[in-house]
């Protein structure tokens, strides 16, 4: 805070007092939810009363939460690697080539971004229900794929626009085919752009709720969709604690991701 | 140049992805011209009475509702991530800037359930905000936030400012600091200089987050659901009770239909309300 300038504008006084306030109101949640984690008695009351770190014993240990956990981890390693798969590929196609349908083909799977998530999931259900395959884990990852994919898209086209075509006409000019200049040039050096596309994909998919609440069953059900059952049945502080290890391991993530890749760089709100 | 290497493998499944996409979007289309067969999950032959049934007061109600829901959040929301975007591209300092960024955006990842389910505790009759203001006398009875169309307010602001600073910080980083400079040096005091200069040169990120924040809002389901309670419906909510309380996926289906349709509408209304606004910031 030392870089501000010694004479402060009072106009600057009020900005920053403003910015905390806003802050304050976007950690207040996370803050609270923290406190009531602790809390030892069953009911939910603020300020607790005695403090205890049974909730966070219960909410490790309650069965749905560990199968929404692991079903999750699946759903996520599946979606958001297939997302990764088909969005570089397509984003290869998007940035060097023209064919036909492109624009139509680049709406379509941008869509996601603006389809209510009810939508989606409401139409794969019927769809599934047309075919007769039934709710499960294909469904699920099908429609976490659909609705991840416009961000890995993103992502890896962003990577592509600040790539020196240069490198890749060097390496066809000394002789490389054009799949050894793929796997040897272009890939490799998108690799920040793969890894931050697939880390956003997945955190996305992991917590995707609203999408999979439709498309599935008791046996593929992950973790978002047995937390709201869990607050729909109980009232008690055990899904506090579990947001608190949320949010722990979030705040973690990302501020591993900005330290190897530099979060504005990826969201590209980084001053150039 | 004609040659294009390895595009039917680049492409190919990107175009099976958008076809699962378009048969879903085509399945809720054919279901809501079906009839609906009570205590069934086959459906009847073709019918528009799925679409009459939509203009009810009730739906109609529910569509306003959800409209003016959306546009109150994406308000709120832009009035309260702008000046976080503002410090986030005008900070110098790089730890506090980090801080920044990371305090603004982590809520992003946390999920719809999460977040809903902190502001549960916030809002409750024995929440935080109740306790406090209880504590220190300033109301005798808890004040009824739950179940009120301000608590989903409040809640959906919060779950859609992340990304809202994300558009705008994209926005604002983009602006040449020279024009505000310029401005300066001819006089122009700093809030002229913002609302002249800054302002509409960062209109195209208030655009595309405003929009977006819409759309956003209008997906929405676990918020209004869980602290809506049942009180405050909005098309998500409809939807998903027609289909997993009364299986009556027909009309549901038509619901998001006629949602879809109203999304689009809206965002290619704002898109052309707001376009002598963006073409400011394009100057």
């Amino acid at each position: 805070m030392s870089s501000f300038p010694m004479r402060k504008h009072p106009l600057k006084l009020v900005g920053i007092l403003l910015v905390t306030v806003i802050l304050g109101f976007v950690m207040l949640p996370a803050v609270v939810v923290t406190i009531t984690a602790f809390n030892d008695k069953a009911i939910l009351a603020f300020p607790p009363q005695s403090y205890s770190l049974r909730w966070f014993a219960r909410s490790l240990a309650y069965d749905d939460f560990r199968k929404g956990f692991w079903n999750g981890l699946i759903v996520t390693a599946w979606a958001s690697t297939l997302a990764l798969a088909i969005g570089t590929g397509f984003a290869l196609a998007l940035h060097r080539y023209s064919f036909s349908l492109k624009s139509t083909l680049e709406g379509l799977l941008l869509s996601p971004l603006v389809i209510p998530h009810f939508t989606i999931g409401l139409g794969l259900l019927i769809l599934s229900a047309q075919l007769t395959v039934g709710r499960g884990f294909p469904l699920v990852i099908l429609a976490h794929v659909i609705l991840v994919l416009p961000f890995v898209l993103r992502s890896v086209f962003i990577s592509l626009q600040n790539l020196d075509g240069r490198l890749e006409m060097a390496a066809s000019s000394l002789g490389a085919s054009p799949g050894r200049v793929l796997f040897t040039v272009t890939l490799p050096l998108l690799v920040p752009g793969l890894v931050s596309g697939w880390l956003f994909a997945a955190i996305l998919s992991f917590n995707e709720f609203t999408a999979t609440l439709f498309v599935s069953n008791q046996a593929a059900q992950t973790l978002p969709v047995a937390m709201y059952n869990y607050v729909r049945e109980y009232a008690d502080p055990t899904l506090a604690a579990l947001s608190v290890i949320y949010i722990v391991v979030t705040a973690l993530l990302l501020t591993l991701a900005n330290l190897f890749f530099g979060l504005g760089k990826i969201l590209n709100v980084d001053a150039h | 140049m004609t040659q294009r290497p390895f595009l039917g493998w680049l492409v190919s499944p990107a175009v099976l992805l958008a076809l699962g996409l378009a048969a879903a979007m085509a399945a809720i289309l054919q279901y809501s011209v079906r009839a609906y067969v009570p205590g069934s999950l086959d459906v009847g032959g073709l019918t528009f009475e799925n679409f009459t049934t939509l203009l009810r007061p009730f739906y109609l109600w529910a569509f306003w509702n959800t409209i003016l829901l959306c546009l109150m959040t994406a308000t709120f929301t832009l009035i309260l991530a702008y000046p976080v975007a503002y410090a986030l591209v005008r900070v110098n300092n790089k730890a506090l800037k980090s801080f920044i960024l990371i305090a603004s955006i982590t809520p992003l990842f946390l999920g719809e359930v999460v977040r809903t389910y902190s502001w549960m505790i916030v809002l409750g009759n024995n929440g935080f905000i109740n306790s406090v203001l209880m504590s220190l006398g300033i109301i005798d009875s808890p004040l009824q936030m739950m179940f009120t169309t301000s608590g989903v307010v409040a809640a959906l602001v919060h779950v859609t400012m992340p990304i809202m600073v994300i558009m705008l910080t994209a926005g604002l980083s983009h602006i040449d600091r020279n024009y505000e400079k310029a401005a300066e040096s001819l006089g122009a005091g700093p809030i002229r200089c913002f609302m002249t200069v800054t302002l509409p040169l960062s209109m195209p990120g208030v655009v595309a987050g405003f929009s977006t924040a819409f759309a956003w809002t209008f997906s929405a389901f676990a918020t209004p659901q869980l602290i809506g309670g049942g009180k405050v419906n909005t098309v998500s909510t409809l939807v998903y009770q027609l289909g997993f309380a009364s299986f009556n996926f027909p009309f549901a289906a038509s619901l998001s239909f006629a949602g879809l349709v109203m999304t689009f509408a809206v965002l290619a209304l704002m898109k052309r309300a707001m376009r002598p606004i963006e073409r400011l910031g394009e100057q």
